[in-house]
């Protein structure tokens, strides 16, 4: 603590970053993924599912009026948002199981702020030039042209934001619909105000913040340390063939040239040769630039490569590297994959035994039972009935129990109940016992309740479900 | 992973802010340009607000702020926004004819919801929030189908609205039981007797000696209310009591202490109130509960 060091400022500009174009077999790589996932994300809510007379025809839809889930044949309803939370802790597993094997290939790859940073970056070099002209910009006093250019890319950012929050909101209604009522004006205001969020975010945080949201803004890298280790496949520098870098004519230089192609290719603006760091995102664009300087000199491909701690504890020490299975396959990847397709299995397995027709039974228990004035004990049952066909259903009840009882419905003559098509129903459900039978003596009866669901008032039955409940007999 | 620093330790560049933690020393980095600006834009934001809403607190109450803005305020109008959108509703309910409110599912729903609030606000307290009532203590239970003034929708619209022996409306539903034993209009073993056919009546254990002499005690003094066979009488509010159900209790020594004392409930009458004030409920109010009660199970 005694050294005495340069006051610092309160704060530090960021250092702005100019990315240069890089080709190579991982920038290929990226651009096949940016493809896909914004094809995915732009187009899904145009494709059309069709679902019968009373349900909406698109295919993904998050209908949050009528609080429905559509992912094309299956429907999600409110109690069953255990299908959400299971594909969530999926998404996380699957995240976990990625990232102790390969690294941050998320942030690299996948992520929605690399995606657009990437795609807002090809504008900005598409519009402005590459990394010196940008440069040189950057430099320059405002003049026409750099009015003229900026304003162009700023355009193209926000109408690519514009394209992001619209499509946004397509996920929660009918997309056609909704595109002919939000050129129209017409468009609900809620619709209007996220597209305008989601176009500022989107500006914002691809055109501007861009390397900054993962540095300051985002858990995952912090998060992310705690699931790698030495086998963890990431980007690394191989500094025992690289150093001492400089010159290729000076007989002591190791293969880095000091280029610096590494760094001037990276977006997060840091250099890998310093060893893996926080701001790394492992997108492997150094990788690709250094190669193709390796390939100009002469020199064995891969100085920068992804690479494991392992790998560089034993090429430094002149053995080969383990094989890219022993990385891949390891006690934490197999519990992670096991974990992975364990909820997976279970998710499939509660999908196909579903009904289309569901009922929940709460007991009424304040009273637990009542008594009628020849002495019979009745009980009272609230039921949820949920129709999931496209068409009305009549529910029809029935109960198997070791004692014998008779079956009411509140405000339902005979023991039929229609329930509109697509809804749920509430009703309440009498049991009553006799007196002095078996059923109204016993403290406790377990009772099997059978909801069978017809097509029409006298069609033979369709489909059955049964819910256990308790059937509560004298207290003294 | 970095085995040879490229760059110098960042320590001897920017030095550490003098904090170590079991060996953790703090580097002394600037922080980032946008953060401070968010900093102070938040700062401002904060005094704006503080002015603009309630924001700093006084010996009674707050700042008003320069916008009015009040959570009262919000939530009485949010009170007034759902009054006037359930005012058609209300309208159509008390115009509605009470034995048809079944026939329209979206009045009945209406009803039966709005009657369970005006029940747990203002009937829980004697009839339990379940409507089960309050066993022994002659609090009926209103979930069974046994009714005292009658099960019908009217005959709850109209025990509710007028109340039951209150001293309030002069239309309360009315009816007394003699103290027999108190006011010694009966001797003990007369009592003793009349309770004995009683217990004959509702199938019970009895004496069947003493109650044949009770029957004669029973007509004499008991069926011009309860009725010869011991059924009841709604018009007088007189339980049955041949069925299961009772008030106090239907065992010997309770029915002989509600012969001798007398008992009988008192209900308030929730839709009159004397001139210069206003009943505890409105008509809507009182048919919803009506309705509400009526669903439990034991409608007529």
């Amino acid at each position: 603590m005694s050294e005495s060091h340069p006051p610092q400022p309160l704060y530090a500009a960021r250092e702005p970053i100019f990315p240069r174009r890089v080709k190579g077999t991982f920038r290929t790589l990226k651009w096949w993924i940016m493809g896909f996932t914004l094809g995915i994300y732009y187009l899904t809510p145009w494709i059309r599912w069709d679902r019968g007379p009373n349900l909406p025809d698109q295919a993904v839809l998050v209908d949050i009026a009528s609080r429905r889930f559509f992912f094309f044949m299956i429907e999600i309803w409110p109690h069953e948002f255990y299908f959400v939370a299971g594909l969530l802790i999926m998404a996380g597993l699957g995240l976990f199981l990625f990232t102790s094997a390969a690294g941050r290939v998320w942030c690299g790859y996948a992520c929605p702020q690399t995606v657009w940073t990437d795609l807002y970056i090809l504008v900005e070099r598409w519009i402005e030039g590459d990394r010196n002209a940008r440069v040189r910009l950057h430099r320059q006093a405002w003049n026409l042209e750099k009015a003229r250019k900026r304003a162009v890319k700023w355009t193209v950012w926000l109408l690519i934001g514009l394209a992001t929050g619209g499509a946004w909101v397509f996920y929660f209604t009918d997309a056609p619909q909704l595109l002919r009522d939000l050129i129209a004006g017409t468009a609900h205001p809620a619709a209007y105000i996220t597209i305008g969020i989601l176009t500022a975010t989107t500006f914002v945080f691809g055109g501007f913040a861009r390397e900054q949201i993962c540095i300051y803004a985002c858990p995952w890298p912090r998060i992310q340390s705690a699931m790698m280790d030495e086998d963890t496949i990431t980007i690394g520098y191989r500094d025992w063939r690289g150093e001492p870098r400089g010159k290729q004519s000076v007989a002591t230089s190791g293969d880095c040239i000091d280029c610096m192609a590494c760094v001037n290719v990276c977006p997060m603006g840091i250099d890998i040769r310093d060893g893996q760091q926080l701001a790394c995102i492992t997108c492997g664009l150094c990788i690709d630039a250094c190669n193709d300087t390796m390939t100009k000199i002469g020199k064995p491909l891969n100085l920068i490569s992804y690479l494991a701690l392992t790998d560089e504890t034993l090429e430094r020490a002149g053995k080969p590297p383990k094989s890219i299975w022993s990385h891949v396959f390891r006690p934490r990847t197999v519990v992670y994959t096991v974990l992975w397709g364990g909820v997976g299995i279970g998710l499939i397995v509660a999908l196909f035994l579903r009904s289309n027709i569901d009922v929940s039974v709460t007991p009424v228990r304040n009273p637990t039972h009542v008594v009628l004035s020849d002495g019979a004990i009745r009980n009272s049952y609230n039921l949820r009935l949920r129709n999931k066909h496209g068409e009305d259903r009549w529910f029809t009840f029935s109960a198997t129990a070791d004692a014998t009882f008779v079956l009411g419905l509140e405000g339902a003559p005979g023991l039929r109940v229609l329930v509109p098509a697509n809804q749920t129903k509430e009703q309440r459900l009498y049991i009553t016992a006799a007196a002095d039978t078996p059923g109204a003596l016993a403290n406790r009866t377990t009772v099997r309740l059978w909801i069978t669901d017809q097509d029409g008032p006298d069609v033979p039955r369709a489909e059955r479900v049964a819910r256990d409940t308790v059937f509560n007999g004298k207290d003294d | 992973m970095c085995a040879k620093p490229v760059k110098p330790d960042p320590k001897d560049t920017v030095g550490t802010t003098g904090h170590v933690w079991d060996g953790i020393e703090e580097l002394n980095n600037p922080l980032p340009r946008w953060w401070v600006w968010v900093f102070y834009l938040c700062i401002i934001f904060a005094i704006g607000y503080g002015i603009a809403y309630p924001a700093w607190p006084l010996i009674h109450g707050a700042t008003p702020g320069l916008l009015g803005a009040s959570t009262r305020a919000d939530v009485a109008a949010d009170i007034k926004r759902f009054d006037d959108a359930n005012a058609p509703m209300k309208a159509k309910l008390v115009a509605a004819d009470l034995a048809a409110i079944d026939n329209d599912p979206a009045l009945k729903q209406f009803a039966t919801s709005a009657g369970a609030a005006v029940f747990r606000t203002n009937c829980a307290q004697c009839h339990g929030s379940g409507a089960g009532g309050v066993k022994g203590k002659g609090y009926p239970n209103l979930l069974d189908n046994d009714w005292l003034w009658g099960g019908s929708l009217d005959a709850i619209h109209t025990t509710v609205t007028h109340g039951i022996r209150n001293t309030t409306d002069p239309d309360a539903r009315l009816s007394e039981m003699p103290k027999f034993g108190t006011d010694e209009l009966l001797t003990k073993d007369q009592i003793a007797q009349a309770v004995e056919f009683v217990l004959q009546i509702s199938g019970q254990d009895h004496d069947a000696a003493l109650a044949a002499s009770g029957q004669q005690v029973f007509t004499d003094n008991c069926a011009a209310c309860h009725g010869d066979q011991g059924k009841g009488n709604r018009d007088l509010g007189a339980p049955n009591l041949t069925d299961a159900i009772w008030l106090y209790g239907g065992d010997r020594a309770t029915i002989t202490t509600t012969v001798t004392k007398a008992r009988y409930g008192v209900m308030p009458a929730w839709g009159f109130a004397p001139k210069g004030s206003t009943p505890r409920l409105t008509e809507d109010q009182i048919r919803a509960v009506a309705v509400y009660v009526h669903s439990l199970g034991g409608g007529e």
